[in-house]
């Protein structure tokens, strides 16, 4: 309390819409996307393809388009969020175009720059329905089982389907939709509405025991709930990833909603235990972690199904881009299976090197960071709940896909945010971006000045 | 196309990739502190400043009266000028004090820019704001007990 006059004082030029900066890093942006559709031209066949400018302006409507419906219905958001989400979507255009030419089966440029426009559609629907991001506090339960019943929808007979071994998609009609990703977003929503309402007793019940605050026992249900439901999702649907992902989120936000190490305690260990279990019980968990153990190993590398071809594959690929890489359009992207995908960091690591890829994270990084700041700049525990829960999520997507790529971790089969191609995740990472707009919208929108005039009824606009 | 000229081509876009990266840092940046030429322009903003609020009434939201509310003095109250006012055991403070816990020139408030501070003139025992000490000069929020021995007071409007 004693420093809040001190915080309030350089807030003045937070309140500031920086319109041009955004502008001006809207068009950098495009302009660097240009750049490198004229590079991979170059790099082919020593021309700048016809596809710089369709692509490129293509891109620029859209941008710009968005950027219109946010200083419209926006006025105050973030300026960094759009730039850089709009260099990372142009950037896995690019690389998309870049396999595609290549000849390699599955990518295509056109697709991922239409499921764009679709994804700006959806940036701009979320940003003018939703006037007031509060409102979903109040759809917290609804959320809830929006989320869950998404990320069960897969298994469910005839709307299910199974590719390569993992049943978490769902076909509609000629399209095949991945669920999960939307349902990432709507159990974010529903863990920041439930842990605004329910924070106190998680955090203050609870005895001390050698350092750490235990908490009751029945206060632990809800962590079970989610453990138990990332498990289930891990071995009916051998989805990997989303378990990781939506398991990870749960832990951090409830830790940044009670502020109490012994969560993240606990939930580390319910997730080794879990590991170590379904690593022992199925066969192809026990495969990934063979496969990020030894991926040298000749009977891994030749395997069928499961091997660690593609891992090796991609390895080869960072270690031939080196530290200034071999240039766009002059490796060998077609080598990797599914680059296009999972595997979009290895072309970006073998074409821009080293110095390339930690740009390219540099620029996630921010992203978070903006997000992140949107949640301190927050005013009510909804939305800083919210808000960091979107940007951890975010940056955890990308630390699962970016570690599992390079073996860091075992890989498991996530979308890398904005770049691979694919709808489903596209989609879901615009209406994220959209959120993340919205509620940096609200904390920076300067609060209503109080009328001088002693008497007169303070008026709050919303 | 040459090996040189593409060789040129990739260096130049990874450097224009990180030039992004810096200039979003730099929009960061400016957000936080505000713009660069704030720190010359604020010397030419701060005598204005006084300027405008000395022949005023106190704002609304700036204290004027300090009040003692623990302690043997508790109920005596200072009304709030321009002044610095001093505490201590020393007779010519504004607030004498007649504790044991307390130092002849214990602390001081002066108002800076619409904000009463408080500083601790090298008292003993020390001054604090809330539940934290005076270290150095300190803004005080309305309301917020500021402990001097067994005194404490605090500003109101």
């Amino acid at each position: 309390m004693t420093t809040a006059p001190v915080a309030e004082a350089p807030a003045v030029p937070m309140t500031a819409k920086r319109r041009g900066a955004q502008l001006v890093m809207l068009a950098f942006a495009i302009v660097v996307v240009m750049g490198a559709y004229a590079s991979v031209g170059l790099g082919i066949n020593g021309q700048i393809p016809s596809g710089t400018f369709t692509y490129g302006l293509g891109l620029a409507a859209l941008m710009f388009a968005a950027y219109g419906v946010l200083a419209k219905w926006a006025p105050w958001a973030d300026p960094l969020l759009l730039p850089l989400v709009t260099l990372v979507n142009g950037l896995g255009l690019v690389i998309i175009y870049r396999i595609e030419q290549t000849g390699q089966g599955g990518a295509s440029a056109t697709n991922q720059l239409m499921w764009t426009a679709l994804g700006v559609v959806m940036f701009s629907a979320t940003l003018i329905v939703l006037k007031d991001h509060r409102a979903l506090q109040r759809l917290t339960y609804t959320m809830g089982f929006i989320g869950l019943g998404l990320l069960v929808m897969p298994l469910l007979p005839f709307v299910g389907r199974e590719i390569n071994g993992a049943r978490i998609w769902i076909g509609v009609g000629p399209f095949t939709i991945q669920p999960a990703e939307f349902s990432k977003l709507a159990l974010v929503i529903f863990f920041a509405g439930y842990l605004v309402a329910k924070r106190d007793v998680l955090a203050l019940a609870g005895r001390r025991l050698l350092f750490i605050d235990l908490p009751r026992a029945r206060d632990l249900g809800p962590v079970l709930a989610t453990w138990g439901l990332s498990l289930g999702v891990l071995i009916l649907q051998k989805d990997l990833g989303s378990s990781l992902l939506v398991f990870g989120t749960f832990i951090v936000m409830l830790y940044v909603a009670t502020q109490r190490t012994s969560w993240v305690l606990i939930g580390v260990l319910l997730f080794i235990g879990g590991a170590v279990l379904a690593g022992q019980l199925f066969g192809h968990v026990q495969a990934r972690f063979e496969v990020w153990l030894h991926p040298e190993a000749p009977e891994f590398y030749d395997r069928e199904l499961g091997g660690s071809f593609q891992l090796m594959q991609g390895l080869f690929a960072f270690g031939s881009g080196g530290i200034l890489g071999t240039g766009l359009g002059e490796g060998f992207p077609n080598l990797i299976p599914l680059s296009f995908s999972d595997f979009i960091m290895a072309v970006v690591g073998e074409e821009l090197g080293l110095t390339g890829l930690m740009a390219l994270l540099m620029v996630y990084a921010l992203i978070v960071q903006r997000g992140l700041r949107t949640a301190l700049a927050a005013r009510d525990p909804f939305s800083k709940l919210l808000a960091g829960g979107l940007s951890f999520i975010l940056a955890w997507q990308v630390f699962i896909i970016v570690g599992g790529v390079t073996r860091l971790i075992p890989l498991t089969g996530l979308v890398t945010p904005f770049m691979s191609a694919g709808g489903s995740a596209l989609l879901a990472n615009w209406i994220l971006i959209a959120l993340l707009v919205r509620m940096s919208d609200a904390a920076r929108r300067p609060p209503p000045q109080a009328i001088q005039n002693e008497g007169l009824t303070q008026v709050f606009t919303r | 196309m040459s090996e040189l000229a593409l060789l040129l081509i990739r260096l130049a876009f990874l450097a224009v990739l990180w030039f992004f990266v810096i200039a979003a840092v730099g929009v960061i940046r400016t957000d936080l502190f505000g713009p660069r030429t704030a720190p010359s322009a604020n010397p030419r903003k701060l005598p204005t400043k006084p300027a405008k609020n000395i022949p005023a009434k106190p704002k609304r939201g700036e204290p004027r009266q300090m009040v003692v509310t623990g302690g043997p003095l508790q109920g005596t109250i200072i009304n709030l000028t321009e002044q610095p006012i001093t505490i201590g055991r020393a007779t010519d403070s504004t607030l004498v004090l007649s504790d044991d816990y307390a130092s002849s020139r214990h602390a001081q408030l002066f108002p800076q820019d619409g904000q009463w501070i408080v500083e601790d003139l090298g008292s003993t025992n020390g001054t604090y704001l809330d539940r934290s000490k005076v270290t150095r000069p300190t803004p005080v929020p309305l309301g917020t007990p500021v402990r001097i021995g067994k005194t404490v007071i605090e500003l109101r409007k």
